[in-house]
């Protein structure tokens, strides 16, 4: 972001607080500026104003404070952060506050693009409905895709949701259609080797040209994921909305973008709302999850699907909660079905994909695709139900009827939900799978298919046919 | 008569501001060079307090505001049917096209069309006297609306002059003569957001508003002028609901307003609803529908504003003597947006960091819905239904905006995550909700079928049995049970799955008749009325679950119409016959 070099520099901070700066005696500051803070060693670290009034502003910085004395050079740029955008940003590879890490420049363009974005107006906005198959039949069966939806991983630490990731990125396709799409990977305070891992994958599968990388890892400093999000949606919205590619954008982990936030909060000593985390968390996500969608008039696309770790698996956390209130659906890891070594361990019943239903249906998939999945929702319910009362009564308390039902359970996770990492199943391979496995229950159970297509669908009908 | 001032400081949507001169409470301010529409919090000696509606990037202290000298004003009048507007009624149609995809800041454009001509037709003739409330004259703004334009609130007079004919909102219809002078009269009137509109009377609610959803309308009714409020966590279908009752309801208007919520949904009403008839008047919609649209990424301070737009504008056409429905999700977000301001002026915050007045302000918005005679001579009557998501943190009940909203509503809708799950759909949980509209849908429920108060009490008992019933049966097993309790867990299924599950995706299910729910409720209390003797007499419960009838029942719901149902209850008497002679019993 070295692009603006003229402004105003003051030597006139008060105080440090942890990332928070406060500098007295400036003029002309504009909210939400960027400063250049720098460092004894010469190198210039980033920050943005917070609040400013005629007398002071309040700074927080986006790199590493300690080191600092009141002394510190503080330049004021004039203009709120803004990153250089252009095609030749596709193969490269950035830090969290766009620095290059792969030895090459910065892009070259006039084209500076605030990181902040814009809303999109929701008169603009086009309905996404193209469904992604993602050969995963859990998501492709029961929470399926669309290009422009915002669907996240809820997981927690020791889940595979970067393979999982991985493996959507791979295999994601619109049957029928060849294009592919472009990847926006940010990475917010994960370890070293889990960057690797993405960029491993990437390479093996060749789509590492045609991906951008933005890393803030665990060593790096916490206060950049503040804008490593933003930077990396900036340049989906313009693979997406300029140059008119699909673009995939996955980011993680978002709670470690969260700890971030809740640190300046806390540092500015703001009214903490649940865990500490300020009160403005939910709109704060909405800035960044919101950005993913279509617009009419427009080719591309930004599909997001954000990665998040539930501490202790606990959904209720404000950030896996907030999360679910803005994103459309999410999809969660369960660590029960991973040590039974079902992967992916995918948790189906609390997972939920809201655009589904325009995804779907005799134009994309199959006309029985809905209430094939509904009934797959209720029979696994119905499984799960029986499978807790086996805990207690044992199966010979059971009744014919509910052993039948955990018996569909068992095999639904056996067979439909289990599926090789590298394992590529297409919509109707899905949708046969689930098909045979609800062939293990009473046709009269099948409530929640319309009739004509049990009598279409249904194996035993088909094989009379 | 406008103040100038200058910017002190900024932080966030906050704004203070110096003033000279008294700016007064809830103005609406332009502040900085981009002239950011912002309104005033607080006040204290010489500064204000000013939340901005647009994000407030770049504003520098020093820059300068502009006091308006005015609150901020709902503009009314043709135009807005169909219309998708922002949280201060800027429509978001012309936005777009004058500004691009992206919402940029600081457009100032006015809320009615000042170009497109309607036809007036007056209704009033020279020298008659008029007060605020009458109706002047008509126009037809869609297929099957008729805007009726009114003397605005606290103005009357003789009509000077009044003449039909093709008009813009802001020119002359005719003249009114006061007693303190001659009025312009136009086709707009303006109001303060915040304040409600004057009416005449408050009236008793006196009949339900039918939704077409069978859970909401047999078993937790809202009444017309009521309200209403749908608790529940992420992925519990609150959003569906809504949208199935904004789609359904038996209302001339629905305002639909989208208070911090996702764009996409927005997007989504706008594209489908344009394709949706109305099952009674069979015309399209969104021709009787607004939107107000600010959505999840869009500034705190004009989500709190949403709101009032949306009722100011649900009350402008309850005054015309129409029946309105206004829909907010979700009040939750609306009380972030109070806290978000409330911390930033530095207020002693109360429960979970939200402001001591945060049940005063809940309280005033539901007090907005109401049955009403309106202002006028003719003696009109309007309603205004308010129906609020709420979005409990964790979805925890106990929180403040859930507990505060369940002291001022009439019916409460609770959705349950493990219904949810299930993909039972709406996830209403059907015993933990309530109602206290009973008297009045009793009254008209009752006028459709005499027997359909105890049919509706004999449904609940057995669903709240049934959950008794499946408390012991997770200790010991459903086959340890007696077959009698068995049969009122056959019930209670059936009525889930044959009455409480309605898909709204289904074609025919997504909406369903009134008779059509009276004969469903009544033939499921008839089965069990006819097969409960044979159990008692000894035929084992798997024989009665082996009927085809019960699956029969529980798909009734997917025809159209009321015939089978008659059909299935010569069904029932053969096959318990049957089932009697096997058994040799009578």
């Amino acid at each position: 972001m070295g692009s603006i070099e003229a402004g105003l520099v003051y030597k006139t901070t008060s105080e440090i607080k942890g990332p928070i700066l406060i500098i007295e005696n400036v003029r002309e500051v504009s909210y939400d500026e960027v400063v250049k803070i720098k460092r004894p060693t010469g190198e210039e670290v980033t920050g943005s104003v917070l609040d400013v009034s005629k007398e002071w502003a309040i700074v927080q910085c986006f790199g590493d404070t300690s080191g600092l004395d009141l002394d510190v050079e503080i330049r004021f740029t004039g203009d709120v952060l803004r990153i250089p955008v252009s095609e030749e940003l596709i193969g490269r590879v950035f830090s969290g506050s766009f620095q290059p890490l792969d030895d090459m420049p910065l892009p070259l363009s006039t084209d500076l693009r605030d990181v902040n974005g814009g809303t999109i107006n929701p008169a603009a906005r086009d309905v996404p409905s193209e469904f992604i198959q993602t050969g995963i039949s859990s998501i492709d069966g029961m929470n399926s895709l669309v290009r422009g939806q915002k669907l996240p991983i809820f997981s927690e630490s020791g889940l595979p949701h970067n393979q999982l990731a991985a493996q959507i990125a791979r295999q994601a396709t619109i049957p029928g259609k060849e294009e592919e799409f472009a990847i926006v990977f940010a990475a917010m305070g994960i370890k070293n080797e889990e960057a690797d891992f993405f960029r491993d994958e990437f390479e093996k599968t060749g789509a590492l040209g045609k991906t951008v990388m933005i890393l803030n890892l665990a060593d790096d400093p916490p206060i950049e994921r503040i804008v490593t999000p933003r930077i990396a949606e900036t340049i989906a919205e313009y693979l997406a909305f300029d140059l008119g590619m699909h673009v995939l954008v996955i980011l993680t982990d978002m709670t470690n973008y969260a700890e971030a936030l809740r640190s300046i909060s806390i540092a500015r000593e703001e009214i903490p709302t649940r865990k500490g985390y300020p009160g403005y968390l939910y709109s704060d996500l909405a800035t960044i999850y919101e950005r993913a969608g279509r617009i009419k008039d427009k080719k591309g696309s930004v599909t997001l699907m954000p990665i998040l770790s539930m501490p202790a698996g606990d959904i209720t956390h404000p950030v896996p909660d907030l999360t679910g209130y803005i994103t459309e659906g999410q999809l969660i890891l369960q660590r029960e079905l991973s040590l039974r070594g079902i992967y992916p361990p995918m948790n189906v019943l609390p997972s939920l994909s809201r655009l589904m239903k325009d995804g779907i249906g005799e134009k994309t998939t199959r006309k029985d695709h809905s209430d094939v999945s509904n009934q797959l929702y209720m029979a696994y319910a119905e499984g799960t139900r029986a499978r807790g009362l086996v805990r207690i009564v044992g199966v010979v308390g059971l009744s014919d009827r509910e052993r039948t039902w955990l018996e569909f359970a068992d095999q639904f996770e056996q067979r439909f939900v289990n599926q090789g990492p590298y394992e590529n199943r297409s919509i109707e391979q899905t949708l046969s799978l689930a098909w045979a496995l609800l062939a293990i229950l009473p046709k009269e159970d099948l409530i929640r298919i319309r009739e004509s297509y049990i009598q279409e669908f249904h194996p035993t009908n088909k094989r009379e046919r | 008569m406008s103040l100038v001032g200058k910017i002190e400081r900024i932080n966030g949507s906050l704004v203070v501001s110096q003033f000279e001169g008294e700016p007064k409470m809830g103005d609406l301010i332009e502040v900085g060079n981009l002239k950011l529409m912002g309104e005033i919090v607080r006040l204290s000696n010489e500064i204000a307090y000013i939340q901005c509606y647009e994000a407030t990037s770049g504003l520098k202290p020093g820059e300068p505001v502009l006091d308006t000298g005015m609150p901020l004003m709902a503009e009314l009048g043709p135009g807005l049917m169909g219309a998708i507007v922002d949280g201060i009624e800027r429509s978001e149609t012309d936005l777009w096209e004058l500004t691009g995809p992206f919402v940029s800041r600081g457009t100032n454009i006015s809320p009615l069309n000042r170009d497109k001509k309607w036809i007036f037709e007056a209704k009033v003739n020279v020298g008659d006297r008029v007060s605020g409330g009458d109706i002047i004259g008509t126009i037809q703004e869609t297929a099957s609306f008729e805007h009726r334009i009114m003397i605005p609130p606290g103005q009357s007079g003789v009509i000077k002059s009044i003449n039909s004919g093709e008009y813009s909102v802001t020119e002359i219809i005719g003249e009114l003569e006061t007693d303190s002078g001659i009025i312009n009269l136009t086709l707009m009137q303006r109001w303060a957001v915040r304040r409600p509109r004057p009416i005449r009377e408050r009236l008793p609610l006196n009949q339900p508003l039918m939704t077409g959803q069978r859970v909401v309308d047999t078993f937790f009714p809202v009444a017309k002028g009521g309200a209403a409020a749908i608790p529940g966590g992420f992925g519990t279908g609150k959003t569906v609901t809504l949208q199935q009752i904004s789609k359904w309801a038996d209302a001339d208007i629905i305002i639909l307003v989208g208070c911090g919520e996702r764009g996409n949904e927005m997007a989504d009403v706008v594209a489908h609803f344009p394709e949706i008839s109305d099952p009674r008047s069979g015309r399209k919609l969104i021709e009787r529908t607004i939107i107000v649209a600010n959505v999840s990424n869009m500034p705190v301070s004009a989500r709190e504003a949403s709101i009032y737009m949306g009722i100011t504008l649900g009350e402008y056409y309850r005054d015309m003597g129409y029946d309105v429905v206004v829909l907010a999700d979700s009040t939750s977000r609306w009380a972030e947006a109070l806290r978000d301001i409330s911390g930033r002026l530095e207020e002693i915050p109360a429960e979970a960091g939200f402001p001591a007045y945060l049940a005063d302000r809940i309280a005033e918005i539901y007090e907005r819905a109401g049955r009403v005679q309106t202002l006028g001579t003719d003696e009109r009557l309007g309603s205004l239904t308010l129906i609020g998501a709420v979005s409990p943190p964790g979805s925890d009940f106990s929180e403040p905006v859930t507990t505060n909203t369940l002291r001022f509503i009439g019916t409460f809708w609770a959705l349950d995550s493990e219904l949810a799950y299930r993909r039972h759909f709406p996830a209403i949980n059907w015993l933990r909700s309530f109602t206290r509209y009973m008297g009045v849908a009793s009254e008209w429920w009752s006028a459709q079928d005499r027997e359909w108060e105890e049919m509706r009490a004999k449904a609940l008992s057995l669903l709240e049995e049934a959950s008794q019933i499946e408390e012991t049966a997770r200790i010991i097993g459903e086959k340890a049970l007696p077959d009698e309790q068995r049969l009122v867990l056959l019930m209670a299924e059936m009525f889930r799955e044959g009455f409480l599950v309605q898909n709204s995706f289904h074609e025919v299910d997504t909406y369903c008749e009134a008779e059509k729910q009276a004969k469903l409720l009544k033939i499921m209390i008839e089965f069990y009325n006819t097969v409960n003797p044979l159990i008692r007499k000894g035929i084992p419960i798997e024989k009665v679950r082996e009927l085809k009838i019960v699956k029969t029942l529980m798909r009734l719901k997917e025809n159209r119409g009321v015939e089978p149902i008659n059909s299935a209850r010569l069904e029932i008497q053969y096959e318990t016959d049957e089932l009697a002679k096997e058994y040799e019993v009578k």
